[in-house]
């Protein structure tokens, strides 16, 4: 009975939530991959007109072993590195920067931060015409800037670049982020006491082994932390794209985009194994982080 | 197997709870019409400009022809139709179809027609008697193992080159000298090219393909063309080798930008005078007409060069669903599409041309008119950008091995391989 009234409360508070939990994310995963796991290609077969036939990984395979996803994977890659090298970089420096209480601190603060609260579609549309891929006399947005001070070699077809357009459309993304990963790192310096910087100073150190041994070392969970949200950001990347692009683009493709057409072919099967090759890259990701903190909790108790 | 067959049904569940949320924006929802009640939900992506006066045009007739049943709005709008279709798709998967809903006539309707959503109508054809009112090559394009599965309420031609006269004239091109076939045209567009403007305008992936379709016609001829989507040309073959040389030589006269655009402004380059042509669909004229651009003084049309003599179609047509709310009442929606009074009110308002060949063409603009006489007169032949002559993921790898083809990620026989490969 005592039991009942310990647990009872707090069972009745969470079982709803678990309920949704199970049926709409994790039941939903499991559907993904059944259908993944079928030769569900038609709208015939998934209306059940035509029946479907178990194939195991062999969606995967096709997938894996064809050159448009293997080009969609490399462009992620692609994107990915671009991305997270340029947030954590400018982040980092622009924390760095306004880590010393200076005036203006907080306008700044927002004025980095700001780009976030901008959604992706609607800074795409901007950075579309920005990123015109039009030299010479046609030149619009970026390419005509550099003309109008004179970098006219500066000028490059930006998204449309077959191999490297796809870094190009990291670039807002970057301008979109970096605030955010500027106010984690933010957090990170101000969480570092004041009286380790001054044992350090009393100790001898220079300004520059302060940051060097004592606070940059301590930043590392930060960045930790940084990488996995902006990494797992990039990896589904889909509405940046979809806004400056268009999803049958070949420079631009992406497994978020393969995903969505395949979907509006009918083509179930390959639609699902996408979205299951996307989480699998996800959970490689972030799985191992969440063991890292989580064993860090346990032994910090 | 049993553990996936709940989670299956949670899945069911959940997407008819998107569904019902869905429909109810359109105010159709399974409740009111199921009720064998007198709403006919119109699911459309026609929610705003030319197309949307023309849905309300038709509306009007079908008030006028059928007092008894109440038109429910369910246009969707966003995306030229891929929002609506994502929701069709949803809708169609979950059981709860709208009453009618708006589908490119042709064999975009396979897939909807392999998975059974869709009621064979030919008896209505015989019933409201649209068999003679249509042309005969409509007809048998329309038809699929002898069932006809929509009814067009309008009809749009493809392979139509739009051109500004004064930049033509200012690179000593006559604009009334209409070129032969595709090389005197790109005899001329080398001419425009080389005053330093851009000879031809074209935009993104679609209309690439677009583009790519009015070269097959133009190069193959109408037989050879329509060969192509049942299997009787060869897509290996010499011949579309040559008509992908003629394609990949146009897209060298096209604009850098093209990926990022859509087909308004590559048309809006050839009515600013940046571009000398643009290939598009007749719907185009609306763009020139709504800024005050006359034909002729200001721009001039003429079919793609080569393919005179066929009308690349592409059509709108009405459905009826398996398990529609209020079938009869979709029937007498459909009555009204296909009959005379419907089709002249809709088509005015919208810039195209009635399916049927009755119509006066007095009744219609000047494009109109000469687009209506080359419905009568000429092969009709089915559009693969629009979805005539193709099901949906033909035309997607057709898209996709174009993209690669045109941003340089394959060479001209890849990229013959890849189309074979995705037709066939």
């Amino acid at each position: 009975m005592k039991t009942i009234k310990r647990w009872g409360p707090p069972v009745l508070l969470l079982t709803p939530s678990m309920i949704l939990m199970a049926v709409f994310v994790y039941g939903l995963i499991v559907a993904n991959f059944a259908t993944s796991a079928t030769d569900n290609h038609t709208a015939a077969q998934a209306t059940g007109v035509q029946p479907t036939v178990f194939v195991g990984i062999g969606n995967y395979l096709d997938l894996l072993a064809s050159d448009a996803f293997q080009h969609s994977l490399k462009n992620l890659l692609l994107y990915t590195v671009v991305f997270l090298v340029g947030t954590m970089v400018i982040g980092f420096m622009w924390a760095w920067l306004l880590e010393r209480p200076m005036r203006g601190e907080g306008i700044f603060r927002s004025v980095y931060l700001f780009p976030m609260a901008v959604s992706f579609i609607a800074s795409g549309v901007v950075w579309r015409w920005l990123l015109n891929s039009n030299e010479g006399e046609q030149a619009l947005g970026l390419n005509r800037l550099f003309q109008m001070v004179g970098l006219d070699f500066l000028q490059n077809p930006w998204w449309n670049n077959i191999t490297w357009g796809i870094a190009a459309i990291a670039l807002p993304a970057i301008w979109q982020l970096s605030g955010y990963v500027m106010a984690l790192f933010l957090a990170g310096f101000r969480g570092v006491p004041v009286e380790l910087r001054e044992a350090g100073r009393m100790d001898g150190a220079s300004e520059w082994q302060v940051y060097r041994h004592v606070i940059f070392p301590q930043l590392s969970p930060v960045a930790l932390s940084a990488l996995i949200i902006i990494g797992h950001m990039s990896l589904k990347a889909f509405d940046l794209i979809m806004s400056i692009s268009k999803p049958s683009n070949y420079q631009t493709k992406v497994p978020a985009v393969d995903m969505y057409v395949f979907k509006s072919s009918f083509d179930y099967a390959n639609s699902a194994a996408v979205g299951a090759i996307l989480l699998i890259i996800v959970a490689v990701l972030v799985i191992p982080y969440l063991i890292y903190t989580n064993r860090k909790e346990v032994s910090g108790r | 197997m049993r553990r996936i067959g709940v989670v299956a049904t949670a899945a069911a569940i959940g997407l008819a709870l998107t569904a019902c949320s869905g429909g109810g924006d359109g105010g159709g929802d399974g409740d009111e019409g199921g009720g064998g009640g007198t709403d006919v939900e119109v699911f459309t992506w026609w929610a705003a400009g030319s197309e949307l006066t023309g849905l309300e045009a038709l509306e009007a007739v079908f008030a006028e022809q059928h007092p008894d049943f109440t038109f429910v709005n369910g246009a969707v709008a966003g995306g030229a139709g891929s929002a609506a279709k994502d929701l069709l798709q949803t809708r169609l998967q979950a059981g709860d179809p709208p009453d009618t809903f708006q589908a490119h006539a042709g064999a975009e309707l396979t897939d909807y027609i392999a998975a059974g959503q869709l009621e064979d109508v030919s008896d209505l054809y015989t019933e409201f008697g649209l068999t003679d009112a249509f042309p005969q090559d409509l007809i048998d394009l329309l038809t699929v193992d002898g069932n006809i599965y929509s009814v067009p309420s309008n009809i749009h031609r493809s392979n139509v080159v739009w051109a500004n006269p004064t930049v033509l004239e200012s690179a000593g091109i006559d604009p009334a000298a209409v070129p032969a076939d595709i090389d005197a045209w790109i005899a001329d567009l080398e001419t425009v090219q080389a005053t330093g403007v851009t000879a031809l305008s074209v935009a993104t992936t679609w209309t690439q393909v677009h583009l790519l379709e009015t070269v097959l016609m133009a190069d193959l001829g109408a037989e050879a063309y329509i060969g192509l989507w049942n299997g009787e040309t060869d897509w290996t073959g010499a011949e579309v080798t040559g008509a992908l040389e003629h394609f990949e030589t146009l897209m060298s006269f096209t604009n850098t930008d093209r990926d990022g655009l859509d087909w308004p402004e590559a048309t809006q380059m050839v009515i600013d005078g940046t571009a000398a042509y643009n290939v598009m669909g007749d719907w185009a004229v609306a763009a020139f007409e709504e800024q005050g651009v006359e034909r002729g003084a200001g721009f001039v049309d003429f079919p793609v060069p080569g393919s005179d003599g066929q009308f690349g179609f592409l059509a709108d047509s009405f459905t009826l669903p398996v398990g529609a709310p209020n079938p009869d009442g979709a029937t007498a929606w459909l009555e009204t599409v296909g009959s005379l009074e419907g089709q002249v009110a809709f088509n005015q308002a919208k810039g195209s041309i009635p399916a049927r060949t009755d119509a006066d063409p007095a009744d219609f603009s000047e494009y109109q008119q000469s687009a209506i006489e080359s419905y009568a007169n000429d092969a009709i032949v089915p559009s693969l950008a629009h979805g005539a002559a193709s099901p949906i993921a033909v035309l997607n790898a057709v898209s996709d091995a174009t993209s690669k083809f045109t941003t340089g990620g394959s060479d001209l026989a890849t990229y013959q391989q890849e189309l074979a490969a995705a037709v066939g």
